[in-house]
Protein backbone atom coordinates (compact mmCIF):
# COMPACT_ATOMS: atom_id res chain seq x y z
CA UNK A 1 0.00 0.00 0.00
CA UNK A 2 1.44 3.37 -0.96
CA UNK A 3 -1.44 5.82 -0.54
CA UNK A 4 -4.57 5.93 1.58
CA UNK A 5 -7.12 7.71 -0.58
CA UNK A 6 -10.36 5.85 -0.11
CA UNK A 7 -11.78 2.95 1.89
CA UNK A 8 -12.86 1.53 -1.48
CA UNK A 9 -9.17 0.79 -2.19
CA UNK A 10 -8.84 -1.45 0.89
CA UNK A 11 -9.65 -5.12 1.13
CA UNK A 12 -10.81 -6.73 4.35
CA UNK A 13 -7.43 -8.10 5.41
CA UNK A 14 -5.70 -4.75 4.84
CA UNK A 15 -8.33 -2.98 6.92
CA UNK A 16 -8.02 -5.52 9.74
CA UNK A 17 -4.24 -5.31 9.67
CA UNK A 18 -4.42 -1.52 10.16
CA UNK A 19 -6.77 -2.03 13.13
CA UNK A 20 -4.51 -4.73 14.63
CA UNK A 21 -1.45 -2.52 14.20
CA UNK A 22 -3.34 0.31 15.92
CA UNK A 23 -4.17 -2.00 18.83
CA UNK A 24 -0.48 -2.64 19.41
CA UNK A 25 0.43 1.02 18.93
CA UNK A 26 -2.24 2.05 21.45
CA UNK A 27 -0.05 0.49 24.12
CA UNK A 28 2.62 3.06 23.30
CA UNK A 29 0.16 5.84 23.99
CA UNK A 30 -0.56 4.20 27.36
CA UNK A 31 3.13 3.90 28.25
CA UNK A 32 5.27 6.33 30.19
CA UNK A 33 7.41 7.22 27.18
CA UNK A 34 5.09 8.06 24.29
CA UNK A 35 7.73 7.91 21.58
CA UNK A 36 9.02 5.36 19.11
CA UNK A 37 12.02 5.74 16.77
CA UNK A 38 10.24 4.02 13.87
CA UNK A 39 9.92 6.92 11.39
CA UNK A 40 13.03 8.83 12.40
CA UNK A 41 14.28 10.98 9.52
CA UNK A 42 10.99 10.94 7.60
CA UNK A 43 9.18 14.16 6.80
CA UNK A 44 5.39 14.34 6.86
CA UNK A 45 3.56 17.43 5.62
CA UNK A 46 0.10 18.27 6.89
CA UNK A 47 -1.44 20.12 3.94
CA UNK A 48 -4.72 21.49 5.23
CA UNK A 49 -6.57 23.60 2.69
CA UNK A 50 -9.70 23.44 4.85
CA UNK A 51 -10.23 24.05 8.55
CA UNK A 52 -9.66 21.21 10.98
CA UNK A 53 -8.78 20.80 14.64
CA UNK A 54 -8.99 17.12 15.46
CA UNK A 55 -7.65 15.55 12.29
CA UNK A 56 -4.65 17.83 11.93
CA UNK A 57 -3.63 17.62 15.57
CA UNK A 58 -4.23 13.88 15.55
CA UNK A 59 -2.00 13.30 12.50
CA UNK A 60 0.61 15.61 14.00
CA UNK A 61 0.62 13.73 17.33
CA UNK A 62 0.73 10.38 15.50
CA UNK A 63 3.70 11.42 13.35
CA UNK A 64 5.57 12.85 16.32
CA UNK A 65 5.07 9.72 18.43
CA UNK A 66 6.75 7.80 15.61
CA UNK A 67 9.60 10.37 15.56
CA UNK A 68 8.83 11.75 12.09
CA UNK A 69 9.40 15.43 11.35
CA UNK A 70 6.14 17.27 10.82
CA UNK A 71 5.55 20.36 8.74
CA UNK A 72 2.16 22.00 9.14
CA UNK A 73 0.81 23.87 6.23
CA UNK A 74 -2.58 25.52 6.18
CA UNK A 75 -4.17 27.46 3.37
CA UNK A 76 -4.64 30.52 5.50
CA UNK A 77 -1.35 32.31 5.91
CA UNK A 78 0.32 30.48 3.01
CA UNK A 79 0.71 31.18 -0.70
CA UNK A 80 -2.51 29.21 -1.34
CA UNK A 81 -4.39 32.32 -0.21
CA UNK A 82 -2.41 34.23 -2.86
CA UNK A 83 -3.83 31.86 -5.49
CA UNK A 84 -1.10 29.22 -5.75
CA UNK A 85 -2.39 26.04 -7.40
CA UNK A 86 -2.37 22.59 -5.85
CA UNK A 87 0.22 21.58 -8.45
CA UNK A 88 2.67 24.32 -7.52
CA UNK A 89 2.14 23.64 -3.82
CA UNK A 90 2.79 19.92 -4.37
CA UNK A 91 5.94 20.59 -6.37
CA UNK A 92 7.22 22.83 -3.59
CA UNK A 93 6.64 20.06 -1.06
CA UNK A 94 8.40 17.57 -3.35
CA UNK A 95 11.39 19.89 -3.60
CA UNK A 96 11.54 19.97 0.19
CA UNK A 97 11.65 16.17 0.31
CA UNK A 98 8.30 15.28 1.87
CA UNK A 99 7.91 11.51 2.38
CA UNK A 100 4.17 11.80 2.90
CA UNK A 101 1.50 14.43 2.50
CA UNK A 102 -1.64 14.39 4.63
CA UNK A 103 -4.15 16.39 2.61
CA UNK A 104 -7.46 17.95 3.58
CA UNK A 105 -9.16 19.81 0.76
CA UNK A 106 -12.62 21.16 0.03
CA UNK A 107 -12.63 19.59 -3.46
CA UNK A 108 -13.69 15.94 -3.74
CA UNK A 109 -10.89 13.99 -5.40
CA UNK A 110 -8.08 16.36 -4.42
CA UNK A 111 -6.11 13.56 -2.73
CA UNK A 112 -6.59 11.28 -5.74
CA UNK A 113 -5.39 14.06 -8.05
CA UNK A 114 -2.26 14.52 -5.94
CA UNK A 115 -1.55 10.78 -5.88
CA UNK A 116 -2.14 10.23 -9.61
CA UNK A 117 -0.07 13.20 -10.70
CA UNK A 118 3.67 13.10 -11.15
CA UNK A 119 3.98 16.23 -9.04
CA UNK A 120 5.43 14.44 -6.06
CA UNK A 121 6.77 11.01 -5.21
CA UNK A 122 5.71 10.59 -1.58
CA UNK A 123 2.69 8.85 -0.09
CA UNK A 124 -0.63 10.68 -0.07
CA UNK A 125 -3.05 10.30 2.83
CA UNK A 126 -6.56 11.60 2.38
CA UNK A 127 -7.63 13.48 5.50
CA UNK A 128 -10.97 14.48 3.99
CA UNK A 129 -11.72 15.61 0.45
CA UNK A 130 -14.91 17.61 -0.05
CA UNK A 131 -17.96 15.40 0.35
CA UNK A 132 -16.12 12.30 -0.87
CA UNK A 133 -14.19 10.37 1.80
CA UNK A 134 -12.42 10.57 5.12
CA UNK A 135 -10.81 7.13 5.45
CA UNK A 136 -8.79 7.69 8.64
CA UNK A 137 -11.98 8.74 10.47
CA UNK A 138 -13.75 5.56 9.34
CA UNK A 139 -10.82 3.44 10.51
CA UNK A 140 -10.78 5.07 13.94
CA UNK A 141 -14.55 4.64 14.22
CA UNK A 142 -14.26 0.94 13.33
CA UNK A 143 -11.40 0.63 15.82
CA UNK A 144 -13.53 2.20 18.57
CA UNK A 145 -16.52 -0.04 17.76
CA UNK A 146 -14.34 -3.15 17.70
CA UNK A 147 -12.79 -2.23 21.03
CA UNK A 148 -16.17 -1.79 22.72
CA UNK A 149 -18.36 -4.37 21.04
CA UNK A 150 -16.08 -6.67 19.04
CA UNK A 151 -15.79 -9.24 21.85
CA UNK A 152 -12.35 -10.27 20.65
CA UNK A 153 -13.31 -10.78 17.00
CA UNK A 154 -11.13 -9.24 14.31
CA UNK A 155 -14.07 -7.89 12.28
CA UNK A 156 -17.50 -6.40 13.10
CA UNK A 157 -19.73 -9.23 11.86
CA UNK A 158 -23.24 -9.21 13.31
CA UNK A 159 -23.19 -5.64 14.65
CA UNK A 160 -25.88 -3.13 13.70
CA UNK A 161 -24.84 0.47 13.16
CA UNK A 162 -27.08 3.47 12.51
CA UNK A 163 -25.54 6.52 10.86
CA UNK A 164 -27.85 9.47 11.43
CA UNK A 165 -28.04 12.94 9.94
CA UNK A 166 -26.48 14.84 7.10
CA UNK A 167 -25.43 11.91 4.88
CA UNK A 168 -25.46 14.07 1.76
CA UNK A 169 -22.54 16.27 2.77
CA UNK A 170 -20.74 13.72 4.92
CA UNK A 171 -17.46 12.20 3.80
CA UNK A 172 -17.38 10.47 7.18
CA UNK A 173 -20.62 8.62 6.38
CA UNK A 174 -19.38 7.58 2.94
CA UNK A 175 -16.13 6.12 4.30
CA UNK A 176 -17.87 4.53 7.26
CA UNK A 177 -20.54 2.80 5.18
CA UNK A 178 -17.86 1.25 2.98
CA UNK A 179 -15.63 0.17 5.86
CA UNK A 180 -18.37 -1.10 8.18
CA UNK A 181 -19.89 -3.14 5.35
CA UNK A 182 -16.42 -4.48 4.48
CA UNK A 183 -15.99 -5.59 8.10
CA UNK A 184 -19.37 -7.34 8.14
CA UNK A 185 -21.55 -4.86 10.09
CA UNK A 186 -25.11 -3.99 9.00
CA UNK A 187 -25.50 -0.28 8.41
CA UNK A 188 -28.74 1.70 8.49
CA UNK A 189 -28.71 5.30 7.29
CA UNK A 190 -31.23 7.59 8.95
CA UNK A 191 -31.87 11.03 7.46
CA UNK A 192 -34.54 13.21 5.91
CA UNK A 193 -34.82 12.47 2.15
CA UNK A 194 -33.31 15.88 1.35
CA UNK A 195 -30.07 14.96 3.11
CA UNK A 196 -29.52 11.68 1.27
CA UNK A 197 -27.32 11.67 -1.85
CA UNK A 198 -28.46 10.53 -5.29
CA UNK A 199 -27.66 6.85 -5.82
CA UNK A 200 -28.01 5.91 -2.14
CA UNK A 201 -29.72 2.67 -3.20
CA UNK A 202 -26.35 1.43 -4.47
CA UNK A 203 -24.63 1.85 -1.10
CA UNK A 204 -24.19 -1.29 1.00
CA UNK A 205 -26.70 0.01 3.57
CA UNK A 206 -30.43 0.27 4.23
CA UNK A 207 -32.21 3.61 4.52
CA UNK A 208 -34.80 4.73 7.03
CA UNK A 209 -36.58 8.04 7.60
CA UNK A 210 -37.78 7.04 11.06
CA UNK A 211 -35.12 7.32 13.76
CA UNK A 212 -37.40 6.04 16.56
CA UNK A 213 -38.05 2.72 14.82
CA UNK A 214 -34.31 2.13 14.21
CA UNK A 215 -32.79 3.12 17.53
CA UNK A 216 -33.89 0.14 19.72
CA UNK A 217 -32.25 -2.35 17.33
CA UNK A 218 -28.75 -0.99 16.89
CA UNK A 219 -25.48 -1.46 18.78
CA UNK A 220 -23.99 1.82 17.62
CA UNK A 221 -25.59 5.20 16.91
CA UNK A 222 -23.25 7.41 14.94
CA UNK A 223 -24.49 11.00 14.79
CA UNK A 224 -23.28 13.29 12.02
CA UNK A 225 -22.81 17.01 12.15
CA UNK A 226 -25.26 19.15 10.19
CA UNK A 227 -22.80 20.82 7.84
CA UNK A 228 -24.29 24.27 7.57
CA UNK A 229 -21.19 25.62 5.80
CA UNK A 230 -21.82 23.29 2.84
CA UNK A 231 -25.55 23.99 2.68
CA UNK A 232 -26.48 26.47 0.00
CA UNK A 233 -30.11 25.34 -0.18
CA UNK A 234 -32.74 24.77 2.45
CA UNK A 235 -32.67 21.09 3.40
CA UNK A 236 -35.08 21.15 6.34
CA UNK A 237 -37.65 23.68 7.51
CA UNK A 238 -35.87 24.72 10.72
CA UNK A 239 -33.39 23.53 13.30
CA UNK A 240 -36.06 22.69 15.87
CA UNK A 241 -37.88 20.39 13.50
CA UNK A 242 -34.64 18.66 12.47
CA UNK A 243 -33.68 18.23 16.09
CA UNK A 244 -37.08 16.75 16.94
CA UNK A 245 -37.01 14.12 14.17
CA UNK A 246 -33.32 13.35 13.76
CA UNK A 247 -31.56 14.63 16.88
CA UNK A 248 -30.37 12.33 19.65
CA UNK A 249 -31.68 13.45 23.04
CA UNK A 250 -31.92 11.76 26.43
CA UNK A 251 -35.39 10.41 25.73
CA UNK A 252 -34.29 8.66 22.52
CA UNK A 253 -31.11 7.43 24.18
CA UNK A 254 -33.22 5.70 26.84
CA UNK A 255 -34.66 3.36 24.18
CA UNK A 256 -31.20 2.15 23.11
CA UNK A 257 -30.05 -1.41 23.82
CA UNK A 258 -28.00 -1.91 26.95
CA UNK A 259 -24.32 -1.69 26.04
CA UNK A 260 -25.00 0.28 22.86
CA UNK A 261 -22.72 3.27 22.26
CA UNK A 262 -23.09 6.79 20.85
CA UNK A 263 -20.46 8.19 18.49
CA UNK A 264 -19.90 11.52 16.77
CA UNK A 265 -16.95 12.44 14.54
CA UNK A 266 -16.97 16.02 15.84
CA UNK A 267 -17.20 18.91 15.87
CA UNK A 268 -20.63 18.67 17.50
CA UNK A 269 -23.53 21.09 17.18
CA UNK A 270 -24.80 20.58 20.71
CA UNK A 271 -28.55 21.04 20.81
CA UNK A 272 -28.99 20.40 17.08
CA UNK A 273 -28.08 16.81 16.17
CA UNK A 274 -27.04 15.77 19.68
CA UNK A 275 -28.08 17.06 23.09
CA UNK A 276 -25.48 17.94 25.71
CA UNK A 277 -27.01 15.31 27.99
CA UNK A 278 -26.23 12.57 25.43
CA UNK A 279 -22.82 13.90 24.46
CA UNK A 280 -21.68 13.84 28.08
CA UNK A 281 -23.39 10.57 29.02
CA UNK A 282 -21.76 7.25 29.86
CA UNK A 283 -22.83 5.83 26.46
CA UNK A 284 -20.88 8.48 24.61
CA UNK A 285 -17.43 7.41 23.36
CA UNK A 286 -16.82 10.71 21.59
CA UNK A 287 -13.65 11.72 23.43
CA UNK A 288 -12.36 8.16 23.22
CA UNK A 289 -12.72 8.40 19.43
CA UNK A 290 -10.23 11.25 19.54
CA UNK A 291 -7.77 9.23 21.64
CA UNK A 292 -8.11 6.23 19.34
CA UNK A 293 -7.60 8.51 16.35
CA UNK A 294 -3.95 8.99 17.28
CA UNK A 295 -3.29 5.23 17.49
CA UNK A 296 -5.09 4.55 14.21
CA UNK A 297 -3.20 7.33 12.41
CA UNK A 298 0.07 5.99 13.79
CA UNK A 299 -0.90 2.64 12.28
CA UNK A 300 -1.68 4.28 8.92
CA UNK A 301 1.67 6.08 8.88
CA UNK A 302 3.45 2.88 9.92
CA UNK A 303 1.82 0.79 7.20
CA UNK A 304 2.46 3.39 4.47
CA UNK A 305 5.90 4.61 5.47
CA UNK A 306 7.80 2.14 7.64
CA UNK A 307 8.55 -0.43 4.98
CA UNK A 308 10.94 0.04 2.12
CA UNK A 309 9.95 -0.07 -1.52
CA UNK A 310 9.02 -3.28 -3.30
CA UNK A 311 11.52 -5.73 -1.93
CA UNK A 312 10.88 -9.32 -0.95
CA UNK A 313 10.95 -9.80 2.81
CA UNK A 314 12.54 -12.39 5.00
CA UNK A 315 9.50 -13.52 6.90
CA UNK B 1 19.47 -29.14 3.51
CA UNK B 2 20.92 -30.69 6.65
CA UNK B 3 19.36 -31.16 10.08
CA UNK B 4 21.40 -29.35 12.71
CA UNK B 5 19.18 -30.07 15.71
CA UNK B 6 16.55 -32.78 16.10
CA UNK B 7 13.49 -32.50 18.33
CA UNK B 8 15.38 -34.27 21.13
CA UNK B 9 18.41 -32.01 20.71
CA UNK B 10 16.16 -28.94 21.06
CA UNK B 11 14.57 -30.28 24.25
CA UNK B 12 17.99 -31.08 25.74
CA UNK B 13 19.37 -27.68 24.78
CA UNK B 14 16.41 -25.87 26.36
CA UNK B 15 16.74 -27.97 29.53
CA UNK B 16 20.43 -27.10 29.77
CA UNK B 17 19.75 -23.41 29.11
CA UNK B 18 17.12 -23.44 31.88
CA UNK B 19 19.63 -24.91 34.36
CA UNK B 20 22.28 -22.42 33.29
CA UNK B 21 19.86 -19.52 33.80
CA UNK B 22 19.12 -20.74 37.33
CA UNK B 23 22.79 -21.29 38.08
CA UNK B 24 23.89 -17.88 36.84
CA UNK B 25 21.04 -16.04 38.60
CA UNK B 26 21.13 -18.16 41.77
CA UNK B 27 17.51 -19.26 41.40
CA UNK B 28 14.48 -17.80 39.72
CA UNK B 29 13.45 -15.20 42.30
CA UNK B 30 14.31 -12.03 40.38
CA UNK B 31 14.15 -13.15 36.74
CA UNK B 32 11.72 -12.22 33.98
CA UNK B 33 11.71 -14.09 30.67
CA UNK B 34 10.88 -12.08 27.54
CA UNK B 35 10.61 -13.91 24.22
CA UNK B 36 11.02 -12.09 20.93
CA UNK B 37 8.11 -12.98 18.60
CA UNK B 38 7.38 -15.21 16.94
CA UNK B 39 9.54 -18.23 17.75
CA UNK B 40 11.48 -16.66 20.61
CA UNK B 41 8.17 -16.18 22.42
CA UNK B 42 7.41 -19.91 22.22
CA UNK B 43 10.93 -20.77 23.37
CA UNK B 44 10.52 -18.44 26.37
CA UNK B 45 7.29 -20.23 27.31
CA UNK B 46 9.05 -23.60 27.12
CA UNK B 47 12.03 -22.43 29.21
CA UNK B 48 9.58 -20.95 31.70
CA UNK B 49 7.79 -24.26 32.18
CA UNK B 50 11.09 -26.17 32.49
CA UNK B 51 12.25 -23.71 35.18
CA UNK B 52 8.89 -24.04 36.93
CA UNK B 53 9.27 -27.83 37.02
CA UNK B 54 12.78 -27.51 38.48
CA UNK B 55 12.12 -24.73 40.98
CA UNK B 56 8.49 -25.40 41.72
CA UNK B 57 7.52 -21.76 41.25
CA UNK B 58 6.31 -19.81 38.21
CA UNK B 59 8.61 -17.37 36.43
CA UNK B 60 7.06 -14.16 35.01
CA UNK B 61 7.14 -14.62 31.23
CA UNK B 62 6.15 -12.25 28.44
CA UNK B 63 6.85 -11.19 24.89
CA UNK B 64 8.70 -8.18 23.53
CA UNK B 65 8.05 -7.09 19.93
CA UNK B 66 10.93 -5.14 18.51
CA UNK B 67 9.58 -4.30 15.04
CA UNK B 68 9.13 -0.60 15.77
CA UNK B 69 12.76 -0.34 16.90
CA UNK B 70 14.41 -2.05 13.93
CA UNK B 71 17.01 -0.09 12.00
CA UNK B 72 16.34 -1.96 8.75
CA UNK B 73 12.64 -1.09 8.35
CA UNK B 74 13.32 0.89 5.20
CA UNK B 75 15.01 -2.06 3.53
CA UNK B 76 12.00 -4.36 3.81
CA UNK B 77 8.29 -4.27 3.14
CA UNK B 78 6.25 -3.35 6.23
CA UNK B 79 6.14 -6.04 8.87
CA UNK B 80 3.16 -6.84 11.03
CA UNK B 81 3.53 -5.67 14.62
CA UNK B 82 3.29 -8.56 17.07
CA UNK B 83 1.95 -8.26 20.62
CA UNK B 84 4.18 -7.05 23.45
CA UNK B 85 3.07 -8.53 26.77
CA UNK B 86 5.05 -7.48 29.82
CA UNK B 87 4.30 -9.50 32.99
CA UNK B 88 2.39 -7.48 35.58
CA UNK B 89 5.39 -7.55 37.91
CA UNK B 90 7.14 -5.33 35.35
CA UNK B 91 10.86 -5.28 34.54
CA UNK B 92 12.03 -2.52 36.88
CA UNK B 93 15.02 -3.81 38.86
CA UNK B 94 14.59 -7.34 37.48
CA UNK B 95 17.04 -9.60 35.72
CA UNK B 96 15.50 -9.75 32.25
CA UNK B 97 16.39 -12.70 30.05
CA UNK B 98 15.70 -12.12 26.36
CA UNK B 99 14.94 -15.27 24.40
CA UNK B 100 15.32 -15.55 20.62
CA UNK B 101 15.59 -18.43 18.21
CA UNK B 102 18.61 -17.47 16.09
CA UNK B 103 21.39 -15.04 16.98
CA UNK B 104 22.87 -13.69 13.75
CA UNK B 105 23.78 -10.04 13.07
CA UNK B 106 22.80 -8.91 16.57
CA UNK B 107 20.55 -6.18 15.20
CA UNK B 108 17.38 -7.73 16.61
CA UNK B 109 18.94 -7.71 20.07
CA UNK B 110 20.07 -4.10 19.70
CA UNK B 111 16.46 -3.21 18.85
CA UNK B 112 15.28 -5.28 21.83
CA UNK B 113 17.55 -3.30 24.17
CA UNK B 114 16.05 -0.06 22.83
CA UNK B 115 12.53 -1.47 23.26
CA UNK B 116 13.31 -2.49 26.86
CA UNK B 117 14.57 1.01 27.60
CA UNK B 118 11.13 2.41 26.77
CA UNK B 119 9.48 0.09 29.29
CA UNK B 120 11.77 0.40 32.29
CA UNK B 121 15.21 -0.13 33.74
CA UNK B 122 16.04 -3.76 34.42
CA UNK B 123 18.85 -4.53 36.88
CA UNK B 124 20.53 -6.65 34.20
CA UNK B 125 19.71 -8.00 30.75
CA UNK B 126 20.86 -11.43 29.60
CA UNK B 127 20.37 -13.19 26.30
CA UNK B 128 19.43 -16.79 25.54
CA UNK B 129 19.41 -18.07 21.95
CA UNK B 130 18.66 -21.55 20.65
CA UNK B 131 21.16 -21.17 17.82
CA UNK B 132 24.18 -18.89 17.44
CA UNK B 133 25.16 -18.84 13.78
CA UNK B 134 27.88 -16.19 14.01
CA UNK B 135 28.39 -13.25 11.59
CA UNK B 136 27.79 -10.57 14.21
CA UNK B 137 27.58 -6.98 12.97
CA UNK B 138 27.39 -5.48 16.46
CA UNK B 139 29.28 -6.11 19.73
CA UNK B 140 26.63 -8.44 21.18
CA UNK B 141 27.03 -11.92 22.66
CA UNK B 142 24.64 -14.43 24.15
CA UNK B 143 24.83 -15.61 27.78
CA UNK B 144 23.07 -18.91 27.08
CA UNK B 145 23.36 -20.75 23.76
CA UNK B 146 21.64 -23.95 22.66
CA UNK B 147 24.10 -24.69 19.90
CA UNK B 148 26.84 -22.86 18.05
CA UNK B 149 26.27 -23.46 14.35
CA UNK B 150 29.16 -22.40 12.12
CA UNK B 151 27.49 -21.24 8.90
CA UNK B 152 28.46 -19.29 5.84
CA UNK B 153 26.58 -16.14 4.94
CA UNK B 154 25.28 -17.88 1.82
CA UNK B 155 23.33 -20.33 4.00
CA UNK B 156 20.16 -19.83 5.97
CA UNK B 157 19.10 -21.36 9.29
CA UNK B 158 15.47 -22.39 9.79
CA UNK B 159 14.05 -23.06 13.22
CA UNK B 160 10.83 -25.09 13.23
CA UNK B 161 8.80 -25.34 16.43
CA UNK B 162 5.82 -27.62 17.02
CA UNK B 163 3.64 -24.70 18.22
CA UNK B 164 3.80 -23.11 14.75
CA UNK B 165 5.31 -25.58 12.33
CA UNK B 166 4.00 -28.87 13.71
CA UNK B 167 7.44 -30.29 14.56
CA UNK B 168 10.69 -29.35 16.27
CA UNK B 169 13.75 -29.09 14.05
CA UNK B 170 16.61 -26.76 13.13
CA UNK B 171 17.94 -27.03 9.59
CA UNK B 172 20.66 -25.38 7.53
CA UNK B 173 19.78 -24.64 3.93
CA UNK B 174 21.78 -23.35 1.01
CA UNK B 175 20.76 -19.97 -0.28
CA UNK B 176 20.97 -16.77 1.76
CA UNK B 177 17.94 -15.32 3.46
CA UNK B 178 16.52 -12.38 1.61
Amino acid sequence: MRHLLSIADLNKSEAISILDTATELARVSDGAVKKLPTLRGRTIVNLFAEDSTRTRISFEAAAKRLSADVINFSAKGSSVSKGESLKDTAMTLQAMGADAVVIRHSASGAAQRLADSQWMSGSVINAGDGTHEHPSQALLDAFTIRKHLGMGASDLAGLNVAIVGDILHSRVARSNVLLLALLGAKVTLVAPPTLLPVGIQNWPATVSYDFDSVIPHVDVVMMLRVQQERMSDLFFPNAREYSRYFGLNGERMASMKSGAIVMHPGPMNRGLEISAEVADSARSVITEQVTNGVSVRMAILYVLLAGGALEVGRD
Amino acid sequence: MSVALSAQDITRALTRISHEILEKNQGSANIVLLGIPTRGAHLATRISSIIASIEGSEVPTGTLDITLFRDDLRMRPPRAIMPTKIPTSGIEGKDVILVDDVLFSGRTIRAALDALGEIGRPRAVQLAALVDRGHRELPIKADFIGKNLPTSKSQSVRVLLSEIDGRDEVTIEEGAEL
